[in-house]
């Protein structure tokens, strides 16, 4: 078991470094760059030259990716480089490092992910449980059908109705946006006689978390229903119910614990989908977090902020793929990492 | 369905030679209404594409500017867009568009590149397995849509630049015309992503049939890695491809949506269900002419959900073998 992880720790790096070349490649390979398209109407060549060759975008892509890699430990290179965690400055926001770009709106998409990731998990389960504790009636194929009509709803779809039913004819939730820095950013304080402060989540959250988790609810419900009709005809379910134990209990002492190893399985591809998800939600909600400063970013050419984004998401992934597995073992003992499948 | 139903159907099946598992499998899913509806949906849908170039009442560019943004009339069903080129006949030719797309990427990435590395990496083992696999790490930590969009972003005015060449160079023309670098681009791309799935899953039953005495008799007589990949491991998985491409068409489907919104997959004038849902897609467009967005919405929303509905119910019939 530490063999397997201290393997798969050590394939990180070789990942990172593989993804972090193909991109560098790719954005390189494209017509336009970013000094053209910061230049816009003016272009002198000789100029454009020059701060290409003050950015490092001159020499043979290599030497560029040696330098956006090495830093200051590469000829001609500066910074600390990538490999120490500095992604340089951003080319179209002059004056800012990529870092603290991202910072900011990484704490925001954070925020809005982690909410969505609750309410997927929150509602998925108990209606996973519902429909299985109710199959063989209509509730069953009534919720599950429901769920997928809402996951075959596209984001790009659902968006301006929402907006115009509930921003402008309703006038009861705000336009888009984001309500405030940090904290802040999740609740809002509801004062009752202006005395008792109680925190409310904030309305400008309603919608994108919505948006985020319609997708992934209806994946979690599924997956919670198969598995719970399985557990529930296991014989220590019968001795429960025949010692007469209440339909709740049996729910939450066997059912669900029984059904975890699956659910804990998909938490990766629920992150995956509201990261997906939080590329268009928040261009077309006008939430300033990392799915739509990514847009932002592929769209003017800003080369070491798509690289940053990039190294990040993947090493979030890949890591949250390594912790999933390696928590299947606490579930289940029976899991067995590493070793070949025999069946 | 009924119980006398299912008993008749059993009673169809006994005499005479036993019914084959694909006969099987058509049987169980025919008696679940929902996957016939949603089967329905989809052929109609695509039979509406694959037959828009005789179909449709209009051309997908025919403008008529004194009658932009109507509502529907008699001779526009479903009304006209801000060019007054008829709404009817360009959801007929994005669903066309729609067609080609998710069966071009589910042939290329779900059908051949995907379970071929999956059969090949969970048979062979070893350093096959370790080097597929680890490539599909890669793939799968790869943000998918910023990718997406750098991708076509980058190659598109490439692969244009090449059809041009190949327009002047053979007798081939109206490529560049009718957008077929940009279907090009946007599948090409996408197929990039879509084989990893179906790969892991291909890989995880193929590990399991390997095992199996039937493999074991083979490699016995003698019989050669490619033998025993086409002649038996294939037709064991088959099922799984099946499942696999009826939900990578929904997921490819949508996909075209997102691309051709953020600008990197079709290309105007061809039409696409993600570029009339673009230019519907503001809410001061959708409160003064709603059935821009409301009319490729249903049919996109169809579809989806039509995929959505069968795909399920396919899984459960697949499962219950």
């Amino acid at each position: 078991m530490a063999g397997y992880i201290i393997r798969r720790l050590l394939w990180l790096p070789v990942v990172l470094f593989v993804v972090s070349f193909a991109t560098f490649s790719i954005a390189r390979f494209g017509p336009g760059d970013p000094v053209s398209v910061a230049a816009g109407q003016y272009r002198d060549p000789e100029v454009l030259e020059r701060i290409r060759a003050e950015r490092g975008l001159d020499g043979s892509i290599f030497e560029q990716y040696g330098r956006w890699l090495f830093g200051d430990l590469y000829p001609g290179g500066s910074g600390g480089g990538s490999i120490r965690g500095d992604f340089g400055e951003s080319f179209i926001q002059r004056g800012f490092t990529v870092n603290e770009l991202i910072r900011k709106r990484m704490l925001i998409s954070a925020q809005l992910g982690f909410l969505a990731l609750v309410v997927v998990f929150g509602t998925g389960i108990p209606l996973g449980l519902l429909t299985a504790r109710f199959s063989g009636t209509w509730i069953d194929p009534f919720v599950i059908s429901s769920l997928l009509f809402l996951t075959a709803l596209p984001v790009l779809v659902i968006i301006p109705p929402m907006l115009w039913l509930f921003a402008l004819k309703l006038d009861i939730l705000p336009a888009g946006g984001w309500g405030g820095d940090g904290f802040a950013g999740i609740f809002d304080v509801w004062w009752i006689g202006g005395v008792i402060a109680v925190p409310i989540p904030d309305p400008h959250l309603y919608m994108p978390v919505f948006v985020l988790s319609i997708g992934g609810i209806a994946g979690v419900a599924r997956l919670v229903r198969i598995t719970a009709l399985e557990v529930l005809t296991e014989d220590y379910v019968r001795t429960a119910r025949a010692k007469g134990i209440t339909e709740a209990a049996v729910a939450l002492r066997h059912v669900l614990p029984n059904s975890l190893l699956p659910v804990v399985t998909v938490i990766g591809f629920a992150l995956v989908g509201i990261l997906e998800g939080a590329f268009f939600t928040e261009t077309l909600l006008g939430i300033p977090g990392i799915g739509r400063f990514s847009i932002e970013a592929v769209q003017s050419r800003d080369y070491d902020v798509i690289l940053a984004i990039t190294v990040i998401i993947a090493t979030a992934f890949l890591i949250a793929n390594l912790v999933i597995e390696i928590s299947y073992t606490f579930i289940d003992p029976r899991v067995r990492l590493g070793e070949a499948v025999n069946a | 369905m009924s119980a006398a139903a299912v008993g008749l159907e059993d009673a169809e099946a006994t005499p005479g030679r036993p019914a084959g598992p694909w006969l099987q499998l058509w049987r169980r899913l025919r008696r679940k209404r929902i996957a016939m509806i949603g089967l329905a949906v989809v052929l109609v849908i695509y039979l509406m594409g694959i037959t828009a170039q005789w179909t449709a009442p209009y051309s997908y560019r025919e403008q008529d500017l004194t009658r932009g943004l109507e509502g529907p009339s008699a001779d526009h069903f479903l009304g006209t867009d801000r060019l007054g080129r008829d709404m009817l006949s360009r959801v007929m030719y994005s669903a066309r568009t729609t067609v080609i797309i998710t069966l071009t990427v589910i042939v290329t990435g779900g059908m051949v590149i995907g379970p071929t590395l999956g059969l090949l990496s969970g048979y062979r083992g070893g350093w096959v397995d370790g080097v597929i696999g680890r490539v599909g790490d890669i793939f799968i930590a790869l943000p998918g849509l910023p990718m997406l969009i750098l991708i076509n972003a980058s190659l598109a005015p490439r692969v244009i630049e090449a059809t041009g060449w190949l327009e002047e160079n053979s007798l081939l023309s109206g490529l560049v015309q009718n957008g077929v670098p940009s279907y090009l681009t946007v599948f090409g791309a996408l197929s990039l992503f879509f084989w990893v799935g179906s790969m892991r899953i291909i890989r995880a039953q193929t590990l399991q049939i390997r095992e199996r005495d039937f493999v074991l008799a083979a490699q016995a007589m003698g019989a050669t890695t490619s033998h025993v990949i086409w002649r038996h491991l294939l037709p064991n998985v088959s099922f799984l491809l099946i499942l696999g491409a009826s939900t990578a068409l929904g997921a490819v489907a949508g996909s075209e949506l997102f691309l051709t919104w953020f600008g990197v997959g079709i290309q105007p004038p061809a039409p696409s269900f993600g570029a009339m849902i673009f230019e519907a897609g503001s809410v001061r467009t959708f409160q003064a002419s709603p059935h821009l967005l409301l009319v490729p919405s249903f049919f996109v929303v169809s579809l989806l959900f039509a995929f959505a509905l069968f795909g399920d119910a396919l899984n459960d019939a697949v499962r219950a073998r």
